[in-house]
């Protein structure tokens, strides 16, 4: 069985965001996996393995041809990775690059399962994996904290408000996992090793067959138009456990008459 | 805007908090406000959906088959034949499934995680907060109508316009095709004591400073329960399976305004603060005192949860 794991590089979501004079997200700085990709890059290896044979596939956008983030899937075990790394592609919103990636996909080969985070963690958009669903016209099985795959089928346990339903597909799908949904093996030296020669099939997006007119600034159709600090919330008062500190805590439970 | 629609989902038989969130906001946008509801209780759901503004639901009943997906090509066919303008949606796991799909259907960008919604001139506009909620950004729509917007729980209240049921209009489930292949084959509701998460008055919430799973339950849970009210998460302990992802605050999980909020052993990494920070009063206890939660904790106290908390529980347990 063939799995395409959709992963985002991003700049380490720990150093203070900022954004640049175009309103885009700065990613001067080495961008690295997004964690929540993690698990879908690990859901895949284990479901791979338990299916006796396949490959994982990791698609990826990325600016300047980066893959940095893109050798920890490597290494974790993923066999390769389509990158789609394009200048037209500055300023993509989730739409187009929903575009690029069902596109990247279609050139990973023959898939089977298409696996994503819910969302990402510098974005949070979250739109993503129904996107690509659509683009592909495939079904989509999202905020899967379980999965299982056998008989040409996916079956999964998917978060809802009230706790969880059971939902079914068959194969080709698209699956998005939420965090916690396996846990993500670190890579071995062999397998960081071994990620050095695996094969990156760099592509730009006329290889994939789209004009650069669909995606980033001209594909976007949407403009920021203010950026503006939030108000900031002001530290309160900070004090000292010394054996005696939950009695501060009930007094002002008392003033908010919560007690 | 001559006419808003709002995606409307139902909790049990009523419609959804965020729901009417939405509607209340919908109402300053003028026009004609309609909802559309993927589900088989729409009659149920009139008399809300009327009381906060809602003149017609258009109800589809998806069977078996995931709401989000049949909603976005019922959309599709009910957009074509009455043109709204704005079409809002909650945040939520189907919302987010009816939108996504439905952008790629009518080839319209989608603007989510919104917190703030207004219309300037034929200019529909929307706020995000980024950043852990440090930067606040204003997205408009450009291109042709319809827009499609998916809006944060609590970033509105929801308050009653007085309005008398909306009207019902059933419109048979569309073919999904290939997509609507995906069935629900059973549901399962988990056992919940005490208020939502979303709607409690007073959160608790525990974090990797608790040390191990078995600290939630007399820490947290009980915490919680002394004051009537609901138990969070980070998305730390989450991950680390110390408690199911339905208790996560944060950017991926809930967000809460209660009037209380207790953060216990959390540190403050942005992804939980935009969760919780709009909480009225926040109350943190940690063992380190360069936590980020401090920043923003009305009452910090910097100590070990396991000897804080116990003691507090004992007095509350004396002051009842």
């Amino acid at each position: 069985m063939n799995i395409a794991v959709c992963v985002k590089q991003i700049p380490d979501p720990n150093v203070p965001g900022n954004l640049d004079a175009d309103h885009t997200l700065d990613r001067s700085a080495k961008p690295q996996i997004d964690d929540s990709d993690m698990y879908g890059v690990e859901m895949a290896l284990q479901l791979a393995d338990k299916a006796g044979g396949g490959e994982v596939i990791l698609v990826s956008m990325a600016p300047n041809g980066e893959v940095s983030g893109l050798r920890t899937g490597l290494a974790m075990g993923s066999a390769r990775a389509v990158l789609v790394s394009d200048e037209a592609l500055a300023g993509s919103d989730a739409l187009s690059t929903a575009k690029v990636l069902a596109k990247a996909v279609e050139r990973a080969g023959d898939v089977d399962l298409v696996l994503t985070a819910t969302e990402s963690t510098d974005g949070y958009t979250g739109t993503m994996p129904a996107q690509i669903a659509e683009l592909l016209g495939w079904p989509s099985l999202t905020f899967a904290k379980h999965v299982e795959v056998g008989d040409g089928k996916v079956t999964i346990q998917r978060q809802t408000e009230a706790g969880y339903d059971v939902v079914v597909a068959s194969l080709p799908a698209v699956v998005s996992v939420t965090a916690g949904v396996v846990e993500p093996r670190y890579p071995s030296f062999k397998g960081i090793m071994a990620a050095k020669n695996k094969p990156v099939d760099q592509v730009t997006v006329a290889d994939l067959g789209l004009s650069p007119d669909e995606v980033g600034w001209s594909g976007a159709r949407q403009q920021i138009v203010s950026v503006a600090a939030a108000p900031e919330r002001q530290a309160g008062e900070k004090i000292e456990d010394d054996g005696e500190a939950y009695t501060r805590i009930v007094s002002f439970l008392e003033d908010l008459k919560i007690i | 805007m001559s006419k808003v629609w709002v995606f409307a989902e139902a909790d049990g038989d009523k419609p959804s908090t965020a729901t009417l969130e939405l509607l209340t906001k919908a109402r300053e946008l003028g026009g004609t406000l309609e909802a559309v509801h993927i589900g088989a209780n729409a009659d149920a759901l009139a008399a809300g959906l009327g009381e906060h503004g809602a003149t017609t639901v258009y109800a589809v009943d998806p069977g078996d088959a995931l709401p989000g997906v049949v909603g976005a090509a019922a959309l599709e066919a009910l957009i074509g034949e009455h043109h709204p303008e704005l079409v809002l949606f909650a945040q939520s796991y189907d919302g987010r499934d009816a939108i996504s799909r439905l952008s790629v259907k009518l080839d319209r960008p989608v603007l989510t995680n919104g917190v703030a919604l207004r219309v300037d001139g034929d200019k529909v506009i929307v706020g995000a907060a980024i950043f852990g909620g440090n930067t606040l950004v204003d997205t408009e729509f450009e291109g042709e109508a319809p827009f499609l917007a998916a809006i944060r729980p609590k970033s509105f209240a929801a308050e009653p316009s007085g309005g008398s049921a909306a009207a019902v209009v059933a419109v048979p489930a569309p073919d999904a095709g290939r997509a609507g292949e995906a069935k629900v084959l059973e549901r399962h509701v988990e056992e919940r004591e005490g208020p939502k998460l979303e709607e409690a008055k007073v959160v608790v919430s525990g974090g990797r400073g608790l040390g191990s799973a078995e600290a939630y339950d007399p820490l947290v849970e009980q915490l919680a329960k002394l004051l009537g009210g609901a138990s969070g998460a980070s998305r730390a302990i989450v991950d680390a399976g110390w408690v199911p992802y339905s208790k996560q605050v944060g950017q991926t999980g809930k967000v809460v305004k209660p009037k209380l909020y207790i953060a216990l052993g959390i540190s403050g990494a942005t992804q939980h603060m935009v969760g919780m920070k709009g909480s009225e009063n926040i109350i943190a206890v940690n063992k380190d005192a360069e936590a980020p939660i401090f920043g923003i904790a009305d009452l910090g106290v910097v100590g070990d949860v396991h000897k804080v908390v116990p003691k507090l529980i004992e007095a509350l347990q004396a002051h009842s």
